[in-house]
């Protein structure tokens, strides 16, 4: 199984590091992963983006123009890769974040609003998780364990007190996407 | 000695001799030029203080360019203009070893001035010797950053104005107020007496850093080029006392730390 | 089994520079290879080793010289107008023999350019940048871990041979993540004594050693040339490092090295599935460049295609390589922009039906 994410939104939303902590759980898994940001002045207020790419067989190209799974969070984002996504692929939009989400229909363009499920966790942070978990639902990708494993990688200790926020976040996004599959 | 006869001289009495730091290779240096006496001197400091085996020296491009030819040293020759740089690389990864740059003033104080000015910025451990002849020897006698107001040079057919080439950069003094620097001092080697007080600091700085100090220890030769200025050398000299001395005083500018 | 990491490239070859017994690291930021200097202003004093963050690439470059004319192991890194403004002193080392590691992580020029990746540096890495006849040892890793392989790869090579060793990245495999593991590499069972010619202080039991690059005499100068040129042949003749992928049964073959090497590599699995016997072949070392490979190569496809972050700068050492007997064809991208897999995938179907048709006609 080979998975080719784009994770994507404005600098300082977390989405480099929303992509790195999703490569880290692949690896492991003893998954080959790679992680591709943009980097420089474009992510100044512009857009940040990261292409990770989790699989079985070793990766090729780190860089890609075709996606199976696109997480956009915000609407530059959203116009510039929803094309890219493979048909029967996945658009996965942060709700409040997009303003025009016009769509082509052979692809699963779905919205969540991750924000406010944030907010009701007590904890806007973890919008990036409910995102994360919302991209683990589409598929299984890696399991939430990992993540969490990861996590304490990526993470500084003393922000290791939130990893159960982290879980329940994950859990809520992937909830989220259940449910849709099954309506 | 062999072979000397003088009434009031015996073999015995030898009163100069080679340093065994020196090669027998003969000087290229022209005639009167202070960067023989500062070599012969360099190496005698050395051969004197018994480090022979732990000092290394960067040779600059400019006149003193095959000072290796000289020295019975371990050296290194570097590009135009960063010796002092060079000169950090090898102190840093042989600290226990006593390391000099020599350069002149288009080599220092032109095209290395970054260089110069970072290398005592930082406080390397190192010697810095400034051959200060206010003018490009090597290239044949064209203008330096040092050259003083109406000295005609090959570039400045009628003499140095200010307006057109700027003023003599007297870099010295602007060093000597870097807290890297720890030891900053002008001297000259045009009398036997100006030598001897040359030697004196130069021994200093090497016992300086053999004791432990920190820091650079910088020494700016004021110097002549009996060539590029078109004198002999007794001319030369007196050129130094009469007209150049008065812009570039001697003596120390910052004491060793106490 | 050693632990995996996932680093960014950068990263992982300042790791394994210290792994690999670095004592020395003199360097100047410059985007997109800063988090090397970064890394190693972190680790590198702790770990036995001297950190500076020069004044200039110039400095920088001076201080590696100074510093591996002493015979230890030191290195710089840079990016695209920090390592031209390295070329002169470069030039001292390669002509001083003096083993050290430099790095460009390449960005996309002329000028002050962009930031993002390229290759438009290939012709300053192989054919020498500064002034003068002489060649480094260029080394072009596609991954992370190669990032990290090769420093260990480039030390020991630069100690055999007496010459300095450029790793030639590009800005996306610097800031790329991927997993990395670091070989068991003990600096002390391959570290060269270099006393006999090193300027480590001269002991009375032998004369100066000397490190200089005059010699005004034209003949000595030319005798000096010619042991260069002497090196070169051998490590041409030892040291050509290739990966070659489905090149056995392969119509096409397309090199390209460093990342363009894996968007190829994808390429490569796209013609396949639609049914094309296309292959790569990916110099490993650009130099030594491995033209007897592509020779040998020649006699069996019907085409070639360098890919090239670059406006084609490989593509005459492939052309020299192959010596006419087949066509080479160029696909690239220029000033910091990454070729797609599917443009590639579009211009193999271009050359393969014209090249086929050429043969058949
Ligand atoms: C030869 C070369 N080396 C390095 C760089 C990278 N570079 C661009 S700006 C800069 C430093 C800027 O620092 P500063 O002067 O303080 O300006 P600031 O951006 O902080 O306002 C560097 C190292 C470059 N462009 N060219
Ligand atoms: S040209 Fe001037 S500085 Fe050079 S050796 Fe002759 S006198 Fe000395």
């Amino acid at each position: 199984m080979k998975h080719e994410i784009v994770i994507a939104g404005f600098g300082g939303q977390g989405v480099l590091s929303m992509g790195m902590t999703l490569a880290y759980a692949g690896m492991l898994e003893n998954k080959e992963v790679s992680w591709m940001p943009s980097y420089g002045p474009e992510m100044r207020g512009g857009t940040a983006n990261c292409t990770v790419i989790i699989s079985d067989q070793p990766v090729s190209s780190p860089i890609l123009n075709s996606f199976d799974i696109a997480v956009v969070l915000n609407q530059p984002s959203f116009d510039k890769f929803q094309p890219m996504v493979k048909p029967h692929g996945y658009l996965l939009y942060e709700q409040d974040q997009i303003f025009n989400a016009d769509c082509r229909q052979d692809i699963h363009a779905i919205g969540i609003s991750a924000t406010k499920e944030a907010h009701a966790l007590n904890n806007k942070r973890a919008m990036n998780m409910i995102m994360l978990g919302a991209l683990l639902g589409t598929n299984a990708i890696v399991d939430i364990p990992s993540v969490i494993n990861a996590l304490k990688k990526v993470l500084p200790e003393r922000h290791h007190h939130l990893l159960p926020l982290n879980k329940q976040a994950l859990k809520k996004g992937q909830g989220i996407i259940h449910q849709v599959a099954e309506v | 000695m062999e072979g000397v006869q003088c009434d009031y001289l015996s073999e015995l009495d030898v009163v100069w001799d080679r340093s065994e730091t020196l090669t027998e290779k003969p000087f290229h240096y022209c005639p009167g030029c202070g960067h023989s006496v500062m070599n012969r001197l360099l190496m005698e400091v050395v051969q004197e203080l018994g480090i022979q085996d732990k000092t290394i020296g960067v040779a600059p491009v400019g006149c003193a360019v095959f000072m290796y030819h000289y020295m019975d040293i371990d050296m290194q020759e570097a590009a135009h203009g960063r010796a002092s740089a060079v000169a950090t690389g090898i102190k840093r990864i042989l600290p226990d070893r006593f390391v000099f740059s020599y350069q002149g003033d288009g080599d220092l104080a032109a095209i290395g001035t970054a260089e110069t000015i970072h290398t005592v910025n930082r406080g390397e451990n190192i010697i810095m010797l400034f051959i200060n002849n206010g003018i490009y020897g090597m290239t044949g006698g064209q203008m330096a950053p040092t050259t003083l107001k109406g000295s005609i040079t090959s570039t400045t057919s009628s003499g140095r104005e200010y307006d057109r080439h700027g003023y003599p950069l007297d870099i010295t003094p602007l060093i000597s107020q870097l807290p890297g620097a720890s030891y900053v001092t002008r001297q000259s080697v045009d009398t036997a007496k100006a030598v001897r007080k040359t030697k004196k600091a130069l021994t200093k700085a090497f016992q300086f850093h053999m004791n432990g100090g920190e820091g650079v220890c910088f020494l700016e030769i004021v110097s002549n080029c009996p060539s590029g200025w078109k004198m002999t050398p007794i001319e030369s000299n007196e050129w130094l006392q009469d007209h150049v001395f008065n812009h570039y005083p001697l003596g120390d500018i910052k004491p060793f730390p106490k | 089994m050693p632990e995996k990491q996932l680093m960014k490239g950068n990263e992982a070859l300042a790791e394994a520079a210290i792994r690999a017994g670095l004592k020395g690291y003199f360097g100047y930021p410059i985007t997109p290879q800063s988090e090397l200097l970064e890394y190693l202003s972190r680790h590198l004093i702790d770990r036995g080793g001297e950190f500076i963050q020069a004044e200039s690439e110039v400095a920088a470059i001076n201080m590696v010289y100074g510093a591996a004319g002493c015979g230890k192991r030191v290195m710089t890194s840079t990016s695209s107008p920090g390592y031209s403004l390295m070329q002169e002193a470069i030039s001292y080392i390669a002509c001083g023999e003096l083993p050290c590691l430099l790095v460009n992580v390449v960005r996309g020029g002329p000028g002050l350019g962009t930031i993002q990746p390229s290759q438009g540096d290939y012709f300053q890495a192989v054919k020498g940048g500064g002034h003068g006849d002489y060649r480094l040892i260029v080394l072009a890793p596609n991954s992370v871990q190669e990032m990290a392989d090769f420093v260990f790869k480039g030390f020991d090579l630069a100690d055999q041979y007496r010459n300095p060793v450029l790793i030639l990245a590009d800005g996306a495999l610097g800031q790329m993540m991927e997993p990395v593991t670091f070989p068991d590499y003990n600096p002390e069972d391959n570290l060269v004594d270099h006393s006999d010619w090193a300027t480590q202080g001269k002991p009375a039991s032998r004369g100066p050693n000397v490190i200089t690059t005059l010699h005004l005499e034209a003949d000595k100068m030319e005798a000096v040339n010619l042991k260069l040129q002497e090196k070169y042949r051998t490590i041409m003749a030892n040291e050509v490092m290739i990966e070659s992928i489905q090149t056995e049964d392969a119509d096409l073959v397309l090199v390209a090295y460093g990342l363009t090497s894996r968007i190829a590599h994808k390429a490569v699995e796209l013609a396949r599935n639609d049914g094309l016997k296309v292959g790569l072949l990916r110099p490993k070392t650009l130099f030594p460049f491995p033209s007897q490979h592509l020779a040998v190569l020649a006699d069996q496809v019907t085409s070639m295609m360098v890919v090239e972050m670059s406006a084609g700068q490989m593509v005459e050492d492939v052309r020299l390589a192959v010596n006419g007997k087949v066509p080479v064809y160029f696909q690239g991208r220029m000033g910091g922009v990454i070729p797609q897999p599917d443009e590639l995938l579009k211009r193999i179907h271009q050359v393969y039906s014209s090249s086929s048709t050429q043969v058949n006609s």
